[in-house]
């Protein structure tokens, strides 16, 4: 038998380009998404922020995505693979766009601690994609939250340098809200991550 | 959706953020570094979406009006594969264009060419068990942009795909093969390699076509 050549099956990815500015006619919420359906179970949290570019304007043409675990951890899908039915509705996944001020919401359940590299937990997260018109290949970054003590042995946050870490903390408000903004640049800028 | 990984792009096949040709990228790239993080579950899965998400005319942009939109009909179709060829089912392909006109139905253009009350440009599929997605739609039109003097974007449809976890996410644009505008837009030439670059031109394929209908592939 001839062996195959080794790059004969690989196909390269196609590559990104900007969202630009028009995908508002793929409808997507404006301002504020709802992630987990009312009854989820677990701890509802909203997290709100606004992006902003390196003079700090807000960015009224963002799209900001999110895909979280739910309360137990299980992420959408896996539900099988642990035996335990997600519930009905939560599907993990939601996006909106910023709104006239930069701002967006993000109404959910906190996510539980899910599996991370050699078996050890990763602090609750939400990972987030944004994308923008000037932003060629999509931004990915996390939000995790202030109350946290998981935070602190957290294997992804532990690759940031420590003074930048905050810039991945949502920082409580009570009543279950959370500030989280995002800059692109500038003195307070978000930390991207290479995945 | 089980745990999957994948390749890293190679780096020149991405396109920069920084890319000063692309004047809106000065102020929204970032500055410092990107943090090399290690592939988790949260980014090895991803989002599913459901039949109940798609219209019965959504995959139709010449159908979703009363009447019918002006321009040339083309089917836009392809598959989406993953990185060994395999066939990714049942995932979310969207897209959105201009008109014929080159005009958005979307409030922020205020490029002066007619609106067609008869086409919003916008389209979603979830493709089949082989991975295959077909919309029907109008060829858009190039249309101005305020980039640099007399800047005018190629016509393109843009396109969204999900594909198998957060790492395979991917928001692009399809182009047409034979565009002089190509080889002077700055969005297209943010991608380094030229054979990623070519990776956005659709193909022309008469088997796809049907009377009155041109096709266009892309991957």
């Amino acid at each position: 038998m001839r062996p195959r050549p080794l790059v004969s099956s690989m196909r390269q990815p196609t590559p990104p380009q900007t969202i630009g500015p028009f995908f508002g006619v793929l409808a997507p919420n404006v301002g504020t998404v709802a992630i987990a359906p009312a009854g989820s179970p677990g701890t509802r949290v909203t997290v709100t922020g606004t992006v902003v570019d390196g003079q700090g304007a807000a960015i009224t043409d963002a799209l900001v995505e999110i895909w979280q675990a739910d309360a137990g951890g299980r992420w959408p899908g896996d539900g099988e693979a642990s035996g335990v039915p997600l519930r009905e509705g939560f599907n993990g996944f939601g996006r909106v766009a910023t709104d006239g001020t930069g701002g967006f919401a993000i109404q959910t359940v906190k996510p539980g601690p899910v599996p991370g590299p050699d078996d050890r937990l990763q602090a609750p997260h939400l990972v987030v994609g944004l994308f923008a018109r000037g932003v060629l290949t999509r931004l990915a970054t996390r939000v995790y939250f202030d109350d946290e003590p998981a935070n602190a042995s957290d294997p992804v946050l532990m690759c940031v340098p420590p003074h930048r870490r905050v810039t991945l903390i949502a920082v409580g408000e009570g009543s279950g809200r959370y500030r989280f903004d995002i800059a692109l640049q500038g003195a307070h800028e978000t930390v991207f991550f290479d995945v | 959706m089980s745990a999957r990984a994948c390749r890293r792009p190679k780096p020149d096949e991405l396109p920069l953020n920084d890319t000063p040709a692309y004047g809106s990228t000065a102020l929204r790239h970032p500055t410092q570094p990107l943090v090399i993080v290690p592939r988790t579950l949260s980014e090895m899965t991803g989002p599913a979406h459901g039949e109940a998400l798609i219209g019965a005319l959504d995959h139709d942009l010449t159908r979703q009006h009363s009447g019918e939109p002006l321009g040339e009909r083309i089917v836009i179709a392809g598959r989406v594969v993953d990185e060994d060829d395999r066939p990714v089912p049942h995932t979310l392909v969207e897209i959105w264009q201009a008109n014929a006109a080159g005009r958005y139905a979307h409030a922020r253009d205020t490029h002066d060419a007619p609106l067609d009350a008869n086409f919003s440009g916008a389209g979603r599929v979830l493709t089949d068990a082989d991975g295959r997605y077909r919309f029907v739609t109008v060829k858009p039109g190039a249309y101005p942009w305020n980039n640099h003097h007399n800047a005018w974007r190629p016509a393109h449809v843009h396109v969204s795909v999900f594909g198998q976890s957060c790492l395979t996410r991917v928001v692009t644009q399809m182009y047409f093969p034979g565009d002089p505008l190509l080889a002077l837009d700055p969005i297209f030439n943010s991608i380094a390699s030229e054979r990623a670059r070519l990776r956005l031109i659709s193909a022309f394929d008469l088997a796809l076509t049907e009377p009155g209908a041109g096709a266009w592939v892309s991957v």
